[in-house]
């Protein structure tokens, strides 16, 4: 096993291009995780710490760019917390303020795991994610990708390196469910936001089917919104909770979201 | 492979495994066990560092990455030979049993301590919601973490 | 003692004080060595193979491939074990390593030293087992039907009821007065618990140290170092002076520790290589490395007249052991014994079965036994209150056990038994008043998930009592040595070094052994010897909640000698002489229950009681299922508190460990494999999860002890699980009669 800890966003690239196995690590979460229990053994890591570009975020004609490495603690920061308020709850719920510390956006879509705490508020708010390689820059809908449980549409020669989201202004909130009242993986989660402007309910479900999930009805269909949540969703038995419960939790979130957003 | 790392504001050197965690190489590397692995999944806070000034699960960081940080571990939160008055507090009010809990706490309460001087109940639990205790009920701790605000 | 120096008033440390932990101070800097922590140059990484099945044949080991690889200094397996190939804690039924057949997932099945743990990982991959599955016995209402997967009947002909039929442990029944016996209500109810891990924090760990003359040193984190040096050295083919346990550093126990983990492997490996091993499970194998809380199915009738007054009851209790016996025999006997919880009953039917299967061993944790019937026993007894139109609080005051009793094994309690004011004491604890809305969300159930602004929530207070035996019982020749070494240092000063293997396990019995000394001493400077099989006798295990009592004994009558020494010397010493003296102490004896009735055969089957009662109020979001709990009112039996501040600290540690089991601790399994040993998903409570606790001690001292003192840390476990779910029944309307309860329950299951 190597580690490479390129300086630069260039450096970066090249060494993915040169090696496509090496895997990123970030907060190392999720990384460390499969290392210190024998469940990976990569032939290169790529540590993303050093590059300075995949950090923080800025805002150009209203677009939020976030960079990969921005941690959970900035994003519950203010004034970003105002910019999307349901990220900010979403990365309340995320484990511990260790974790939120190290964990970053770009871990989270990464892994694309269904329980991906950061990715229903980006749904919701219609995110794109920006990859680089060697070749180029391309942005694809967050929807577009996140193609399975824990897969994604990254080639082996990229690296995620930011989040593009044009905040809507719209009211909404984000509800992690878990037996337990604090560092919980979301046994199913929602973001949950009302448009008023673009006339558009919209929700976001994880935990809930191989993908995060995203909902979407005209404003005027509030009564029988929590519902198409719920039938949209398409969840499992699990050592979590059971595909019967994570149903009707989705059902019971929409509503109470709608309600939060509504009034 | 080899890495140079400064922790506790002393500069120390490592052969590691690439693979390697900083709590690893801390504990059987460089001769400081305070940070205890309870999880290695950063589910239990026990590997509590700081790393540049932000509290951390060890367990989590890859050696590798801490390279020109600055730690800082249990072992270098005692001022000379006093204890902080957080290690104290712990003492005073009974919050430690067996204790395997305790540097990770220590380590927690005293970067909870720095951001918010006189947190409310309901801060410090949130804040202390990632360091697992298993055998005190978390009454005690926090008592001490309330002493140590007052202090 | 006459030296004027020792006539002094003591500043602090006499029994009844709260005094600091000795050990607080290294704790809180990061000194403090645990068996994780030690080193010793030269030193290889042990690692354990372990089985993926629940149940199988091993046809074949092929080592061939690992022995070669970089850094490995040994690979071995079951014949490579010098001695008996079983172990275990009271029935030699573990093997070593496994041979012929694994039996639960995680079985050891070889054993790697090399340079590096990643070394010794990828060797442990590189060796090859071939496995014929076999028929899984993981029901255990059908386990006593199946196929034996032990094939000689370990615990038959102890005593036990004679039961032959295949995978029985242990049956038992407790038959009082009339069974049959009617009354003017009846409630019925069937109860499950699922299996609890004890979850300390400091995984498995040891190192072990070849002394160069054929014998080890084992370094290691225990409860009970003699017993482990018992089941070592014979499978070593080592004597017992061959084998010195030393107690390093405890990360907690909870009973988890009470079985051998690593000890005899690290010493095969460093025996084998001729260095020092050191060997660290991870949280994973934690799960596989120690025994359970067993899980248990509970049927249970209880009658009761209009008055209140109980009448009869019958329980039947199934406890899955899993796949050894580890401590199963006495488990299934707790339950059993304290089934009826802390009430006087004239009739009772109790028929408690332990069963062996395919699924992860259980044995000893926190409450053994009684745990799992209080639940029971508790949800009956509000069920009760529900039938009668009774006060829950008045009908457990009107059946409350009282010194002088009997209890259902016809043992006459003789010693202190305050239920009543334990009941009343809990009682009348102010419960907080319902905090107003808007809430922020980590003060709602749901917590930091943020799931309601207060949809949902109902409130529900409930209450419950549990007691529990303090020591062994049964019978069982239970006793602790300490020797004390009195000595005047250079400036003439005396000095008292303790010697005593009980277990520091995070209970505080270091402080408690230097209490009982410093007061029969009258001496200041008195020293804890570190603790070792090499040094002293053995202290018996830190478990069954007897530490305290059968410490203060040991130590107070090998003070008393030495004092009694030093009078006789003239009352002083010159700087160079010292006594050294070692007693041993016992309880009053126990004796067996009668196998058919599980009446007792002598005075006594258990040596005292301790009972708890608790107050709880929850909080359920009863749409989503979820739950805050958000005050905790008890008051405990202690006897005498020999150290209060540590008494109140492991009645907070005792509630939240009940209160895990009652709301999310659960080793959840399919066809015996373990599908959640992690600690991403197996939850005990966080900071966010334990609300605070007001306890109160009700100090009798209990007549036959030393100081009076009972155990304390057992009862606490015993309660909260039964007084969480009373609470989540009142918040619900629903019967919740498993535990943990998932919200799924909350939500679907019936009222």
């Amino acid at each position: 096993m190597e580690v490479f800890t390129p300086r630069s966003l260039a450096e970066a690239l090249r060494l993915k291009a040169e090696q496509p196995s090496a895997v990123p690590i970030e907060g190392g979460t999720d990384v460390m995780v499969e290392l210190n229990f024998d469940r990976a053994r990569p032939e290169a890591l790529l540590n993303l710490n050093e590059v300075a570009e995949l950090r923080g975020w800025s805002r150009d004609n209203g677009l939020l760019r976030l960079g990969a490495s921005l941690t959970y603690t900035e994003a519950m920061a203010a004034p970003l917390s105002e910019q999307l308020p349901a990220l900010a709850e979403a990365s309340r719920t995320v484990g511990s303020p260790q974790i939120r510390n190290r964990g970053t956006l770009g871990g989270n879509l990464g892994t694309a795991s269904p329980a991906g705490d950061a990715l229903p508020p980006l749904l919701v708010e219609a995110a794109e994610v920006e990859l680089s390689s060697v070749r180029g820059v391309r942005t694809l809908a967050l929807e577009d990708f996140l193609v399975g449980p824990k897969r994604n549409a990254l080639e082996a020669d990229e690296l995620i390196t930011a989040v593009l989201v044009q905040p809507s202004g719209a009211r909404q909130t984000f509800m992690k469910v878990g037996p337990r009242n604090a560092m919980v993986i979301a046994v199913c989660s929602l973001a949950v936001s009302v448009d008023q402007e673009r006339c558009e309910l919209r929700a976001a479900y994880g935990s809930a089917g191989p993908v995060t999930g995203l909902v979407t009805a005209p404003l005027d269909e509030v009564d029988s919104f929590p519902e198409r949540v719920a039938e949209a969703a398409s969840p499992i038995d699990d050592v979590r909770g059971s595909a019967r419960y994570r149903r009707h939790a989705l059902r019971v979130l929409a509503e109470r979201g709608l309600q939060r957003c509504l009034t | 492979m080899k890495i140079e790392l400064s922790v506790n504001g002393e500069r120390k050197e490592a052969d590691v495994w690439p693979g390697e965690s900083l709590l690893f190489t801390l504990r059987e590397k460089l001769g400081l066990p305070g940070s205890k692995n309870a999880c290695e999944q950063g589910e239990c806070g026990s590997c509590s560092v700081l790393l540049d000034e932000k509290l951390v699960c060890s367990c989590l960081v890859l050696t590798a990455q801490a390279q020109g940080h600055e730690i800082v571990t249990v072992e270098g939160i005692a001022e000379d030979d006093r204890l902080h008055r957080v290690q104290e507090a712990f003492v005073q009010t009974g919050a430690v049993q067996c204790g395997f809990c305790t540097p990770g706490l220590i380590v927690a309460t005293v970067d909870l301590l720095a951001h918010r001087p006189e947190p409310s109940d309901d801060e410090i639990r949130e804040a202390l919601s990632g360091n697992l205790c298993r055998c005190t009920g978390y009454q005690k701790i926090f008592d001490a973490v309330r002493l140590a605000a007052r202090a | 003692m006459s030296t004027p120096a020792t006539r002094r008033k003591l500043e602090l440390g006499r029994v009844g004080e709260s005094v600091k932990r000795v050990d607080a101070v290294p704790k809180v800097t990061g000194e403090f060595a645990y068996s994780s922590d030690l080193f010793a140059a030269g030193m290889l990484w042990g690692h354990t193979l372990r089985s993926p099945h629940a149940h199988a044949r091993i046809l074949s080991i092929d080592i061939s491939e690992a022995v070669g690889l970089a850094g490995v200094h040994a690979v071995l397996t079951h014949d490579d074990v010098p001695g008996d190939k079983r172990y275990g804690l009271e029935f030699p039924d573990q093997p070593v390593l496994a041979f012929d057949r694994v039996r639960y997932f995680g079985e050891p099945v070889a054993l790697v030293a090399a340079e590096h743990p990643e070394q010794a990982r990828r060797a442990a991959a590189a060796i090859k087992v071939e496995y014929e599955p076999l028929e899984l016995v993981v029901d255990p209402e059908l386990a006593a039907d199946q196929p034996a997967i032990h094939p000689q009947h370990w615990t038959q002909g102890h005593g036990y009821r004679d039961d032959p039929r295949p995978n029985v442990v242990r049956d038992m029944r407790i038959e009082r007065g009339d069974p049959d016996a009617r009354a003017d209500v009846s409630v019925e109810g069937y109860y499950e618990l699922g299996i609890q891990d004890q979850a300390f924090l400091g995984p498995e760990s040891g190192l072990a140290v070849p002394d160069g003359e054929g014998g080890v040193d084992i370094y290691v984190a225990t409860q009970w170092l003699h017993v482990d040096r018992d089941q070592v050295a014979p499978c070593l083919n080592l004597s017992r002076e061959q084998v010195r346990i030393h107690l390093a550093g405890v990360g907690g126990a909870f009973g988890g520790r009470e079985d051998l983990s690593m000890q005899l492997h690290a010493a095969m490996l460093a025996l084998h290589t001729n260095r020092p091993v050191k060997m660290v499970y991870n949280r994973e194998e934690s799960f596989f490395g120690h025994v359970h809380r067993h899980p248990g199915r509970i049927w249970a009738e209880h009658r009761a007249n209009r008055d209140g007054k109980l009448v009869c009851v019958r329980m039947r209790i199934l406890l899955d052991g899993g796949a050894y016996a580890s401590s199963s025999t006495a488990v299934t006997s707790n339950a059993a014994s304290f089934a009826v919880g802390p009430y006087a009953i004239e009739n009772a039917l109790i028929e408690s079965t332990c069963v062996y299967t395919n699924n992860p061993p259980c044995g000893a944790m926190r409450g053994f036994g009684a745990v799992q019937t209080c639940f029971a026993a508790e949800a009956q007894m509000d069920k009760l209150a529900a039938e009668l139109g009774m006060d829950p609080v008045e009908l457990r005051l009107r059946n409350a056990l009282a010194s002088g009793d009997e209890l259902p094994t016809g043992q006459k309690i003789t010693g202190s038994m305050p239920v009543e004011e334990v009941i009343r004491r809990a009682a009348a604890i102010p419960v907080p008043d319902p905090e107003e809305l808007p809430r922020d969300p980590i003060r709602l159930p749901g917590g930091a998930g943020n799931t309601t602004r207060g949809d949902g929530v109902q409130r529900g207070v409930g209450f419950a009592v549990g007691f529990k035996n303090i020591g062994y019982s049964e019978g069982f020749d239970d006793y602790t040595a300490a020797r004390v070494r009195l000595f005047a240092d250079t400036d003439g000063d005396l000095v008292a070094e303790i010697y005593c293997a009980a277990a520091e396990v995070g209970q505080g019995v270091t402080n408690v052994i230097l209490q009982t000394a410093r007061t029969e001493l009258e001496l200041e400077n008195v020293m804890l010897a570190p603790g070792t099989t090499g040094e002293v006798g053995s202290a018996g295990s830190a478990s069954a909640s007897r530490m305290t009592w059968m410490a203060t004994g040991a130590v107070q009558a090998a003070c008393r000698a030495v004092r009694d020494e030093l009078d006789r010397r003239g009352g002083g010493l010159a700087s160079g002489d010292e006594i050294d003296l070692e007693r041993i102490y016992r309880h009053p004896r126990t004796g067996p229950l009668e196998p058919e009735t599980g009446q007792i055969t002598t005075e006594r089957a258990h040596v005292s009681f301790a009972a708890a009662a608790m107050r709880v109020v929850v909080e359920v979001d009863v749409d989503l299922g979820l739950t805050r709990v958000v005050w905790i009112g008890t008051a405990q039996d202690v006897g005498t508190a020999v150290n209060p501040q540590a008494v109140y600290g492991q009645i907070e540690g005792g509630t939240a460990q009940g209160l895990g089991l009652a709301l999310m601790e659960e080793i959840q399994t399919r066809d015996g494999l373990i599908t959640n040993a992690s600690f991403t998903d197996y939850l005990i409570p966080t900071a966010l999860d334990m609300p605070p606790v007001v306890a109160e001690l009700v100090e009798h001292p209990e007549p036959e002890a030393p100081f009076g003192v009972k155990g304390v840390g057992e009862p606490p476990t015993v309660v909260s699980t039964a007084a969480v779910m009373s609470a989540m029944r009142a918040a619900t309307g629903r019967e919740l009669n498993r535990v943990p309860v998932k919200p799924d329950d909350i939500v679907f299951s019936g009222s």
